[in-house]
């Protein structure tokens, strides 16, 4: 006798298999969703009155003034470029560092407690982070470098380092895991040391994965909101070391978008800003992404 | 001269070999030292406020004394609408990469998609969670709102680790299954979900700790600066009310409200910062667990 399986557990392993189709492309949905839906506040105005030229290059914000409302963001942009650049020049050796200690010289049993203690620190909140940036370091940046304010370039540079590390040093030590065991044993066979080993082999054949996880902490760190906000002060200028403090294009709209009108031109202009974050943080991801299928294709060719 | 004895240059490249391996362990230790002091010093400035009656009191007098229970009540409503939301999306999404999409474009644009989903900053959320859930779809500021836009944001969370767990099952597993006659979704019913149903866990547990700590996406979608409920019941929020929430309830006090006493500040930090440490912790352990127990 054939064993035959009712209608009804065959209509609901249609319905299931359809809803997991669905949600497996939701992901598509979701990034269009967010582009479209940002994108949908900010046309009136992109559409009407936006002058490009005016708004990449004019150091000029004055949402609110009365007479002459004037949109230009270039000194955002340099905050968050200022900002972004020093975090990834204190972040990017640490992680290298860190990562090569971690996959080639410690032990085994050092090598699990450090991973979980890095995972601790890319576990902590955005807003405490902030919150550690104007009650900790604020005071002690203006007792070191008798600053008249400790909210600055400085003191967010150094917040989101210790906040794009994790990230970068677990791609990193992916990376460098993913190099195989031949390589290094091929080098040590040489009688290189383990130094000369890392730096001429591994360092250069781990590069993609390297360079992606850089990618990765520089668009952590210019999307980072809460803690630039409460860091790096409120001041729109170009700065001029890192002392001055500074505005990030999302601190701008974290900060605006609660005392702006529905709909208002201002309103509009903060979700083109959101747009223009949109954009960079995809674009770097596109080329992360890039970047570290790339890695697979050499592995595969192999 | 012996062969393999020390030369002067061997012994200078060991030297700097030594050298280097102290730099590299310095800059480790230079990364994990700060969490440990920070943690340290918020513990001892918040010590004077921290207590259970903290968690559990409403903020008193304009939130310059009191407790945190509104905004911790908020915090668990957003988190488990959050979880409600994403686990089963980000599970089937899991399910539907691994089981189900071959190696062709559509599954490669949904992995960029994924990736790029986990790297649009949280703002850009908010702003997308502004205008899809509160002004077009229509919910208004609430914590509806607020926690699709939370379950949006934290959903690769859930798809990257149930996708790791459903590719440790090994392929035997399922060819068994289907030699035996079972559909390709009574396999993954019966076979591949019993054994990764820990793994997905440990994806849950890490998005609790993520949509705990964020703030700007619920900024502008439901959080408020105050809102009066009762205290100790735990069904004080509706869905569709807006609420507090601890990181959002951080960011208020230490900068909206002038006059706070820096206790309570640190205290609310420790709490969030506490809640999210030990959830991970959780995962951490539950994972070196699972991993021990592993029998294939």
């Amino acid at each position: 006798m054939q064993y035959q399986r009712g209608r009804w557990s065959r209509v609901i392993e249609f319905l299931i298999e359809w809803l997991i189709r669905i949600s497996g492309i939701s992901a598509i949905l979701f990034v269009f969703g967010i582009f479209f839906f940002v994108f949908k506040e900010g046309a009136g105005f992109l559409v009407t009155k936006w002058k490009p030229i005016e708004f990449f290059t004019s150091v000029e914000w004055y949402p609110t003034s009365l007479s002459n409302k004037r949109y230009g963001i270039l000194a955002i942009i340099a905050g968050s470029a200022s900002v972004t650049l020093l975090a990834m020049m204190i972040a990017i050796p640490f992680s290298l560092g860190a990562a090569v200690f971690i996959s080639e010289f410690c032990a085994p049993k050092l090598k699990e407690v450090l991973k979980v203690l890095i995972e601790f620190l890319a576990a902590i909140p955005s807003v405490v982070w902030g919150f550690i940036g104007l009650m900790i370091m604020n005071p002690l940046i203006i007792k070191i470098f008798n600053a008249p304010i400790g909210l600055n370039v400085l003191n967010g540079g150094i917040i989101l380092a210790l906040m794009s590390i994790p990230i970068i040093v677990s791609i990193s030590e992916d990376a460098l895991k993913a190099v195989p065991d031949s390589y290094r044993e091929a080098a040590i066979a040489l009688g290189v040391t383990k130094w000369q080993m890392i730096y001429r082999v591994l360092i250069p054949a781990a590069k993609n994965g390297l360079l992606a996880g850089g990618l990765l902490g520089v668009g952590r760190s210019i999307g980072e909101t809460m803690a630039v906000l409460l860091a790096t002060g409120h001041a729109v200028q170009i700065p001029n070391g890192p002392l001055d403090s500074v505005r990030t294009l999302t601190a701008t709209i974290a900060a605006e978008l609660g005392e702006t009108e529905q709909g208002a031109d201002h309103w509009q202009v903060l979700f083109i800003i959101g747009i223009f974050l949109f954009s960079i943080t995809f674009v770097i991801n596109l080329i992360a992404y890039l970047v570290v299928k790339g890695i697979r294709i050499q592995a595969g060719d192999s | 001269m012996h062969p393999f004895q020390e030369t002067i240059h061997s012994k200078s490249r060991q030297r700097k070999e030594t050298y280097i391996k102290g730099l590299f362990c310095c800059m480790t230790i230079a990364i994990i030292i700060p969490l440990i002091l920070i943690i340290g010093y918020m513990l001892h400035e918040a010590s004077p406020v921290l207590s259970a009656d903290f968690l559990l009191k409403a903020p008193e007098r304009g939130m310059k004394a009191g407790g945190i229970w509104p905004a911790l009540l908020g915090t668990i409503y957003l988190v488990m609408m959050s979880l409600i939301v994403a686990a089963p999306i980000g599970v089937m999404a899991a399910i539907y990469l691994n089981e189900y999409a071959g190696d062709n474009w559509l599954t490669r644009t949904v992995n960029l998609a994924v990736i790029n989903l986990a790297g649009v900053p949280s703002i850009v959320h908010a702003l997308f969670g502004l205008g899809a859930f509160v002004l077009f779809a229509g919910m208004g500021k609430s914590i509806l709102a607020a926690s699709l836009t939370l379950a949006v944001m934290t959903l690769p969370v859930i798809i990257t680790s149930t996708k790791e767990s459903l590719a440790a099952v090994p392929m035997a597993f399922r060819e068994a299954c289907w030699n035996v006659g079972a559909t390709k979704w009574q396999t993954i019913r019966r076979v591949v979900i019993p054994n990764s149903i820990s793994g997905m866990l440990t994806g849950f547990i890490l998005e609790v700790s993520r949509a705990a700590g964020e703030t700007a996406p619920i900024m502008f979608t439901g959080a408020v600066f105050y809102k009066a409920v009762e205290e100790g019941n735990l069904f004080a929020y509706n869905l569709t009310d807006q609420c507090m929430a601890l990181s959002m309830h951080l960011f208020t006090i230490s900068t909206q409200v002038p006059g706070v006493p820096e206790a309570i500040p640190f205290a609310t930090a420790i709490v969030l910062l506490g809640t999210v440490l030990v959830i991970n912790a959780f995962s951490i352990a539950f994972r070196i667990y699972l991993r021990s127990r592993k029998r294939w």
